[in-house]
């Protein structure tokens, strides 16, 4: 960024026209050799010099961090591809040879923050927000107070935001503590991330040992042996401090042995009896007798040492009125944050339960209505998925090929459940376990096939330019617009869903073949036809989800395996029979989930462990789920 | 009235008896290192696996053919052994290993810096250096061996008796051992499980103190070890299901509430076949990895149970042969069409490669087999020995779930 500005300023500030500069003359010709030489340490001065001689020293600045500066003859020229100016007078230079000047990072960093502090006063509105937004990054007690000295900001969303970076920079840099405080307090309760991030270093302990109490602010006195401060901890401080002799480590012991041997002994030890360690403690003390060896720290001393000493927590920051306030601020800034954060993480658990809804729902009515596990649920999904990639391959445009590839894979899923329960399911019927293994056998065969046919590498199903990115609230709370897309689609099923159900004939039908199929049949209904229709059903809203998940996962012929587990679950947790059911079971499985994982973020395999385990114990109190099918549909 | 020797009533148990004992003759007589090398080491090993996976099958049959519980998570309790095994073979070699270099140190080792050296060793690789407690046991071997078949023994004791317990059944029941044996992957996968997580137990196949053995040997002993574990257990499995203990548990998987209302204490009849189906598997398992040389959390996926699950259906359920057929046919099948040596399929205008086209071919035949020959390869025998099932007449008319209409009164 700061390059970029670099660049853009070369380029327009090359184009001015020449004008001689006698300011910026005389500077660079009192400080030729400093230009020449800079050090980190006392460049600033002659940078502040130049700068304040006007645009073109500003000009020579920038050409100077960009490495673009150049010596030659004793003056100072700008390179510009081939063509160089004079650094001073503007004029171009014909075929100057320049040494080009190779200032340290640390020089150019002095140099691009009063770039900066100049950049602020810039009447551009753009290069204004830029400047904030550098110092913003990386902000320093020069931009400080460059930005208070610097004129009233006129548009009024950059003036907030300087007005916010000035008080971050005034708690970090600022030399008044009142200021400091003041501004803390100003700001406390915010929780963004450049705010936190200017009170940790305020915050920033360190630990020391005394034996009396040090001039310093002090966070508060450690007692060794407490939790937080275990023994060890506090005998490695006070080694840290050369208060007493480190303790003799194995390796050190061994080393020191090892030194020493003489005619197979070691203090008068033989070597073969040193795999005892109380053998090499007895080798030890006798080369210490023998003052071969430094004298390691006893027990004893160790326990006189800790004894005698008191062991403290320092701030870094000297002023405790400063350091009182940002924790006072932090503790709010971190009630607030907690909140926020389980805002976000019911966020997280809302998207994530409507995925295992949208991907169970399919299973939970066909077993509800046949008792039959789908194993190739999962590869319906799969289907769905591969339908939206090759639609995206036919219709360039992202959202028509979307809306195309929605009823385009219920349609093709659709399809595949209406063939696989004529073909197969029915021919199994009262034989649910053995439905099961055959769903696995068309499972294995269609996950090879969509490997056959579209490869082992995952398949790109790309969202809609409208679809990406995020809605985010502040630092904390954010959700991406995929992830909203689907819990509108994963709501509008469950309408959809109660609608058939409750309002159509097929509705009726299936519902009456769910409670008692034999009473059904007697009715008029035509179970196989019902037992079909939901089938296909089922499928096709898998193959709906399919497309859904394929937006945010990569398309593989694995994708379905991924889900599959997590919908039996949610079936199984929810209850067979009941849409509120698979609704209850999704959401318990999403939260839980997301909640277990919230504990240990970076180990989501034990997130999945525990979930899983809590299934198996749940299942126990309630092993028909938690909405039970009653009646006498339940006891099949 | 007096019973039949098994052997009478059980003509089978002869029979696979024999052929056992004259293919590992054969293969031990055309080994490398006993006989005529023509078949080389690496089909021995292949052997010898194929075995242990017909010993898991049997176990697989006794659950689901005769117990009627389709247990998709056997192949946990195949791994739990294998990984048991595992443990000492990899502390042991390690040690030993370990030992020998430490041995060139100017000041000999302690028992605590061997140990911590062989932890270093095992479990660099996952950063960290402790031993876990789970291998407090792994210098004994004595010890590794009781728990091949004590911690595969209890958890199916514990989830047995958990699923059991609160009556769940049929899908339910599959669908939570599939849960189970997924749980335990998931775990092993952590590093900070305590088994090198993704990286598994390797180097299985040197065996402590044997270095001087070479491979031919022990690939014809691990053949022999194998086939005797898999006789013994056929025998017990045998005797299991041909007495009035098998009667039960053949009833309770046509009519668990029928039996359960005679006074059969249905649980503990499961608990007992489940948690012995496990034990075996896991001894099984014990037996292949040191073979396989490697293992690691993949192998307890649930997709291996659900295929074990398909080599039985294949095979035959109900039948203790049947289900090793299936398991030696289907998987050595498999490893020769998905190996690539299996010569491509000429068709017009398009060539079938079988490591392609193998899965789709499994899936389908398998489809094919439910659908058409429920009791597997095991019906040929059936049909060759004249067992027919009954023709069964008056059973209920009227339609029962998702009955077809047009056939309601044919039955």
């Amino acid at each position: 960024m700061t390059c970029r500005l670099i660049a853009l300023l070369l380029t327009l500030l090359l184009a001015l026209p020449a004008a001689a500069n006698p300011a910026l003359e005389a500077v660079v010709a009192d400080n030729l050799d400093q230009i020449e030489k800079p050090s980190r340490r006392t460049v600033g001065p002659l940078v502040a010099e130049i700068a304040a001689t006007g645009p073109e020293g500003l000009a020579l600045l920038s050409a100077w961090a960009g490495r673009a500066l150049g010596l030659a003859g004793g003056r100072l020229v700008i390179v510009d591809g081939d063509g160089a100016t004079d650094a001073v007078t503007g004029q171009p230079v014909a075929d100057a040879e320049p040494r080009m000047l190779r200032p340290n990072s640390g020089v150019r960093g002095v140099i691009e923050s009063a770039l900066v502090a100049g950049e602020i006063a810039s009447p551009d509105r753009a290069r204004r927000a830029a400047a904030l937004a550098s110092i913003a990054r990386d902000g320093t007690a020069a931009h400080l107070a460059a930005l208070r000295s610097a004129a009233p900001e006129a548009d009024p969303v950059l003036a907030a935001r300087r007005d916010r970076i000035e008080r971050l920079l005034t708690i970090r840099f600022d030399t008044d503590p009142a200021a400091r405080v003041a501004a803390i307090q100003l700001m406390a309760g915010d929780v963004g991330l450049d705010f936190r991030a200017a009170l940790n270093p305020l915050l920033a302990t360190r630990r020391l040992a005394a034996a009396e109490e040090p001039q310093a602010n002090i966070a508060r006195e450690l007692r060794p042996g407490s939790d937080d401060f275990p023994r060890e901890a506090a005998v490695a401080l006070l080694t840290a401090e050369g208060l007493i002799q480190p303790r003799l480590t194995p390796a050190d012991q061994r080393a020191a042995l090892a030194a020493h041997v003489a005619q197979g002994r070691v203090g008068g030890v033989p070597v073969a009896e040193l795999s005892d360690p109380q053998a090499r403690d007895r080798a030890y003390e006798a080369l210490e007798a023998a003052g071969a060896v430094p004298p390691a720290a006893t027990e004893s001393e160790t326990e006189a040492a800790l004894a005698g000493t008191r062991f403290f927590e320092v701030y870094a920051e000297a002023d405790p009125d400063v350091t009182d306030a940002a924790r006072a601020a932090q503790r709010g800034a971190e009630w607030r944050l907690a909140a926020m954060s389980g805002i976000d993480l019911g966020l997280d658990a809302l998207s994530l339960a409507s995925i295992y809804f949208l991907a169970a729902i399919g299973l939970a009515i066909t077993f509800g209505v046949m008792r039959v596990i789908n194993m190739a649920h999962g590869e319906f999904i799969m289907m769905g998925a591969y339908t939206g990639y090759v639609t995206q391959t036919m219709i360039a445009d992202r959202t028509l090929s979307l809306v195309v590839a929605l009823p385009l894979a219920f349609a093709v899923t659709f399809a595949a459940g209406v063939a696989l329960y004529r073909l197969v399911i029915r021919h199994l019927a009262h034989r649910p376990l053995e439905t099961l293994l055959a769903t696995f056998g068309v499972s294995i065969a269609l996950q090879q096939l969509a490997k056959n046919i579209f490869g082992t590498q995952a398949r790109p199903l790309t969202a809609p330019a409208w679809l990406e990115g995020a809605i985010t609230v502040n630092d904390v709370i954010s959700i991406s617009s995929i992830r909203v897309a689907i819990l509108v689609l994963a709501v509008l099923f469950l309408g959809l869903f109660l609608f058939i159900m409750k309002r159509t004939r097929l509705g009726l039908e299936v519902r009456a073949v769910t409670q008692n199929p034999g009473m059904a049949a007697s009715m008029g209904i035509n179970p196989d036809r019902i037992a079909m229709m939901t089938f296909g059903l089922g499928s096709g809203i898998a193959g709906i989800a399919g497309v859904a998940i394929g937006l945010f996962a990569q398309v593989t012929s694995e994708l379905g395996q991924q889900y599959i587990v997590q919908s039996f679950m949610t079936v199984v947790v929810g209850g067979v029979g009941n849409i509120w059911g698979t609704l209850a079971g999704a959401g318990l499985i999403g939260v839980l989930s997301k909640v277990i994982e919230s504990f240990n973020p970076s180990n989501t395999l034990a997130a999945q462990t525990f979930m899983i385990l809590f299934i198996v114990i749940f299942i126990q109190f309630r092993p028909r789920g938690i909405i039970p099918q009653r009646g006498r549909a339940a006891e099949a | 009235m007096t019973r039949q020797p098994l052997i009478l009533r059980n003509p089978s148990v002869l029979v696979v008896l024999a052929l056992l004992a004259v293919f590992t003759l054969a293969v031990t007589l055309l080994s490398q290192a006993y006989g005529s090398g023509v078949v080389p080491t690496s089909t021995v090993k292949i052997l010898g696996k194929t075995l242990c996976l017909a010993l898991a099958a049997l176990a697989m049959d006794l659950v689901w053919g005769y117990l009627g519980i389709l247990s998709l998570g056997q192949m946990a309790f195949f791994a739990l052994g294998g990984y048991m095994i595992g443990q000492w073979l990899m502390y042991a070699r390690t040690e030993a290993i370990v030992a020998a270099a430490m041995a060139g140190n100017p000041i000999p080792p302690t028992a605590q810096e061997l140990r911590e050296a062989v932890a270093n060793q095992i479990f660099g690789v996952v950063g960290s250096s402790e031993l876990p407690l789970a291998w407090a046991f792994a210098h004994s071997l004595t010890a590794q061996l009781v728990l091949v078949v004590a911690v595969p023994g209890l958890l199916a004791l514990a989830f047995g008796w958990l699923a059991f317990r609160s009556r769940v059944n049929g899908v339910y029941l599959s669908i939570l051992t599939q849960a189970m044996t997924l749980a335990l992957a998931l775990w092993l996968f952590q590093n900070d499980s305590g088994f090198r997580g993704n990286n598994g137990l390797s180097g299985l196949q040197n065996i402590p103190g044997l270095d001087g053995v070479p491979q031919a040997t022990l690939s014809v002993w691990f053949l022999w070890a194998s086939a005797a574990a898999l006789a013994l257990c056929y025998v017990l499995a045998a005797w299991l299901v041909s007495g009035k203990f098998g009667s039960v548990i053949r009833a309770i998987r046509d009519d668990e509430t029928r039996v359960r209302f005679l006074g059969y204490p249905v649980e503990g009849f499961k608990l007992v076949v489940f948690t012995l189906a496990a034990m075996i598997t896991a001894v099984a398992g014990a037996l292949y990895y040191p073979q396989a040389g490697i293992i690691n959390p993949a192998e307890l996926m649930p997709i291996a149970s659900i295929y074990l699950a398909v080599w039985v259906a294949i095979g035959g359920r109900g039948r203790l042969y049947g289900a090793m057929i299936g398991a030696i046919a289907v998987s050595l099948l498999s490893s020769w069409f998905t190996g690539g040596r299996a010569p491509d399929l000429p068709l017009p205008g398009y060539t079938v490669k079988w490591v392609d086209w193998w899965q789709v071919a499994l899936g389908l035949s398998f489809v094919l087999v439910t659908l058409f020959a429920p009791k597997g390869i095991a019906g040929i025998f059936d049909r060759l020995a004249g067992v027919l099932p009954p023709r069964r007449h008056g059973r209920d008319l009227g339609p029962g779930q998702g009955a077809l209409q047009e056939k309601e009164a044919k039955a």
